[in-house]
């Protein structure tokens, strides 16, 4: 587990709750990774629904290949947490399979850059299968895993597929920034009929973020389409999903200081995707970024940009929208190299700097 | 007539077919049969792994023969009807018939359980309509219209029942989905089996190994029937399978071959395969020899990879149907006046279906956008422009 920010973080935001005389209860309370938060979301939902499973490879007498699943088999046996073979199309076509005969499989796969394998059952055969027996065949599993760029692992291990299952029709599509999103979402995706994908992030996992009384209590949980604004600003809307809103949060601070107040907006899920909570901001704003992990073209942020292109809410610009993404290169493996290959904090500071100036032709030679 | 009714309880209870099937009056009919029932012969299994086999030989009564018989020439008319369909260009993309096969489906529905699921690949006209779909709800699927089983939605390759996980497109995918489902009955332990049905060109597909693995490990409640009738697509199983002894192919997996052409024969080594997964022993692999009388679909002639010389051969003297018949007169457990009869009654329905098929409406256009999600939360679905979005309908009730 490649995190080294953890414990900077875990400090700062245990000072937070210490000297902050807020009544709010999300400062009140106790910090909770987001691995811990996951875990907690598929305990629960086993707990109350005997026809929730896990398989997926190590989920079992491993404790998880990331420790996701931990103490999850001790609990409840080989029946319900089942350790699979290293193939994912074989388990990925099981699940669906459990799913067509209504039982709710949880399949996690160690990590997306694998679903690749398996991306026929994700498409063709849990996507499509309810609209193809015209609601006959619900089909109610959760893929579920790290998604996007881990650290030092190259590029068949780091990318990001937001958009790649964010393009079909049929699925539900995930992506969790905080510990409350990771459970909340974690649930919503379990308890709901279509087939969801759920996007986690490996540098996110033992990231403590506060968790109040009501998201650590067994009935909360988050609507699917839904983003969330995680701080409000007036001048600049950011649009992100997943570990990329760590990184424009830390671009909003430092924009703050120099007086730009951006609006950070936190999609959780790219599809649905909540564009009335992004057009309502850039209303405001009357300007737009978008950042992502992934790769530019088709990406999470085209989508935006066009939704933008195609609606009103272009008129409300002041100035083009930019898109801060992945570069558009496979993932390198040098140090040096990776961190240009990833939207960094500076990366979004200055993209937003270039559109609210209205500097794009400058910024852009 | 004592004799007679086990078995035609059996049969009547343990199959919807006879819901499905309509109103063919075969219970009259036992009274022009001379004999309530007769032994057959089945053609040797070979075996995999196993030390001991299905029956040898089986018992027939008059009720059965004539059920099996009606369903031979159902499916055998089903077929011929979407021929016909295709040619006037009324069923449209892809159309994969099935004559030739019949004897496969149709014995594994007769012995099967109304426990049991199934799950094949995009030849499935028969087999849905044996799971209990109308003749309707089959070939206005076919021609697209609103009384389609899948409202026109699913076509030809998409068909679905009660415990009939589809009609599925992409080769070889069922059998993965099929382990799913046998997965859930163990799970469930509700007793059921799952069969899995994939054919020839399918079984070199790696996900069918996968799914053999964790099927195995797991002592899945799964059969995994090879349908093998000698051509994915054009080519042959030898030019395509470097083993082409289909049943061995599980290796640890126990296996059954079996005569697919004979409907005593499947509908026997079925009745074995539900006693052999339900006793907790796991999957069994059983490979059906069959013989496919079109080519791959509709747009293949099937003569230039084959001779027409082979097929007429197989029709002369291995046809799943006239063999059939051949049996069950010569051993006078029915009479070619209920044959004729069942022929008659059968070609009525199914024109009547298929013209049913053809004067139906396809759904309103609302439903291009119906079904999509179980709960949809989008507000509105994309159109092919902004200016025409489309609103997410509910139109199977929720439950």
């Amino acid at each position: 587990m490649a995190l080294k920010s953890s414990p900077v973080l875990f400090g700062l935001l245990a000072r937070l709750s210490r000297r902050s005389f807020s009544t709010s209860k999300a400062l009140a309370s106790k910090p909770v990774t987001v691995r811990d938060a996951l875990n907690q979301a598929i305990d629960e939902e086993m707990e109350r629904d005997d026809k929730v499973f896990v398989l997926g490879e190590e989920v079992a007498q491993y404790d998880g290949a990331y420790k996701v699943t931990r103490g999850l088999w001790k609990k409840y046996g080989d029946k319900r947490v089942i350790d699979t073979p290293i193939t994912e199309i074989g388990f990925a076509g099981i699940a669906v399979g459990a799913a067509f005969a209504g039982l709710r499989p949880i399949c996690e796969f160690m990590t997306f850059n694998f679903s690749m394998q398996a991306i026929d059952h994700i498409i063709n055969s849990a996507a499509k299968t309810f609209y193809m027996s015209a609601g006959a065949v619900p089909v109610p599993v959760v893929f579920r895993g790290p998604n996007g760029a881990a650290a030092g692992v190259a590029a068949q291990h780091s990318q990001c597929f937001g958009a790649w299952y964010g393009h079909c029709p049929g699925l539900k599509v995930l992506m969790p920034y905080s510990s409350e999103d990771a459970k909340g979402l974690l649930k919503a995706a379990i308890r709901d009929n279509d087939p969801v994908v759920f996007l986690e992030d490996e540098i996110l996992y033992g990231m403590p973020f506060p968790m109040s009384d009501e998201a650590l209590a067994p009935d909360f949980v988050l609507p699917i389409g839904k983003a969330k604004i995680e701080r409000p600003g007036n001048h600049i809307t950011v649009v992100c999903a997943g570990k990329a809103t760590d990184t424009a949060l830390q671009a909003a601070n430092e924009l703050s200081g120099k007086g730009i107040e951006c609006e950070v907006i936190n999609l959780r899920s790219i599809r649905p995707m909540d564009f009335d909570t992004i057009a309502q901001s850039v209303a405001k704003t009357h300007h737009l970024i978008t950042v992502e992990q992934g790769w530019p073209q088709s990406g999470i942020g085209a989508e935006i940009c066009a939704r933008v292109m195609e609606s009103p809410t272009f008129f409300e610009l002041d100035a083009p929208a930019w898109r801060v993404s992945g570069a558009d290169v496979p993932m390198p493996y040098a140090r040096a190299l990776e961190a240009l290959a990833l939207p960094r904090a500076a990366d979004v500071v200055a993209a937003a700097a270039a559109v609210i100036g209205n500097k794009i032709a400058e910024a852009a030679n | 007539m004592s004799k007679l009714i086990p078995s035609a309880a059996k049969l009547l209870s343990g199959t919807s077919i006879t819901k499905a099937a309509g109103p063919v009056a075969t219970t009259s009919n036992a009274k022009y049969s001379t004999k309530s029932e007769s032994t057959f012969e089945i053609k040797p299994y070979k075996l995999h792994k196993l030390d001991k086999g299905p029956a040898q030989s089986a018992t027939l009564t008059a009720e059965d023969a004539l059920k099996l018989y009606e369903k031979l020439a159902t499916l055998r008319r089903i077929e011929t009807a979407s021929g016909n369909l295709y040619k006037e260009k009324i069923i449209r993309g892809f159309c994969h018939l099935y004559s030739g096969q019949e004897a496969v489906a149709v014995g594994m529905r007769a012995a099967m359980r109304e426990v049991d699921s199934v799950i094949t690949a995009y030849r499935c006209h028969g087999w849905t309509h044996l799971m209990g779909v109308s003749l309707v709800g089959v070939l206005s699927e076919l021609t697209g219209r609103r009384t389609g089983c899948s409202r026109g939605k699913g076509g030809s390759m998409h068909l679905y029942g009660r415990n009939f996980y589809g009609g599925n497109g992409i080769v070889g995918a069922q059998v993965p989905l099929g382990a799913g489902l046998a997965f859930a009955h163990k799970y469930r332990g509700d007793g059921g089996v799952t069969f899995a049905l994939y054919g020839d060109g399918a079984a070199n597909q790696g996900q069918l190994f996968e799914a053999y693995n964790m099927a195995k490990l797991w002592d899945l409640p799964c059969v995994f029937v090879c349908e093998n009738n000698g051509y994915g697509m054009g080519t042959s199983v030898d030019r395509a399978s470097a083993s082409s002894d289909y049943y061995s192919r599980g290796d640890y997996i126990p296996g059954i071959w079996v005569d697919g052409m004979d409907v005593i024969a499947t509908r026997e080594a079925t009745r074995f395969a539900i006693d052999y997964c339900t006793s907790g022993k796991g999957p069994l692999v059983m490979e059906m020899e069959t013989y496919r009388y079109s080519g791959h679909s509709m747009s293949d002639p099937g003569t230039s990879y084959r001779t027409r010389d082979e097929v007429q051969e197989v029709r002369q003297t291995r046809d799943p149907i006239t063999s059939f018949k051949e049996k069950i007169l010569s051993n006078e457990l029915v009479t070619p006046d209920q044959l004729k009869e069942i022929d008659t009654q059968v070609r009525k329905e199914v024109d009547e279906a298929t013209k049913v098929s053809k004067s139906e409406p396809e759904v309103g256009v609302e439903e291009l956008a119906g079904d999509i999600y179980y709960s949809s939360l989008e507000p509105q679905i994309r159109g092919v422009t902004p200016a025409a979005p489309l609103r997410h309908v509910e139109v199977v009730a929720r439950k």
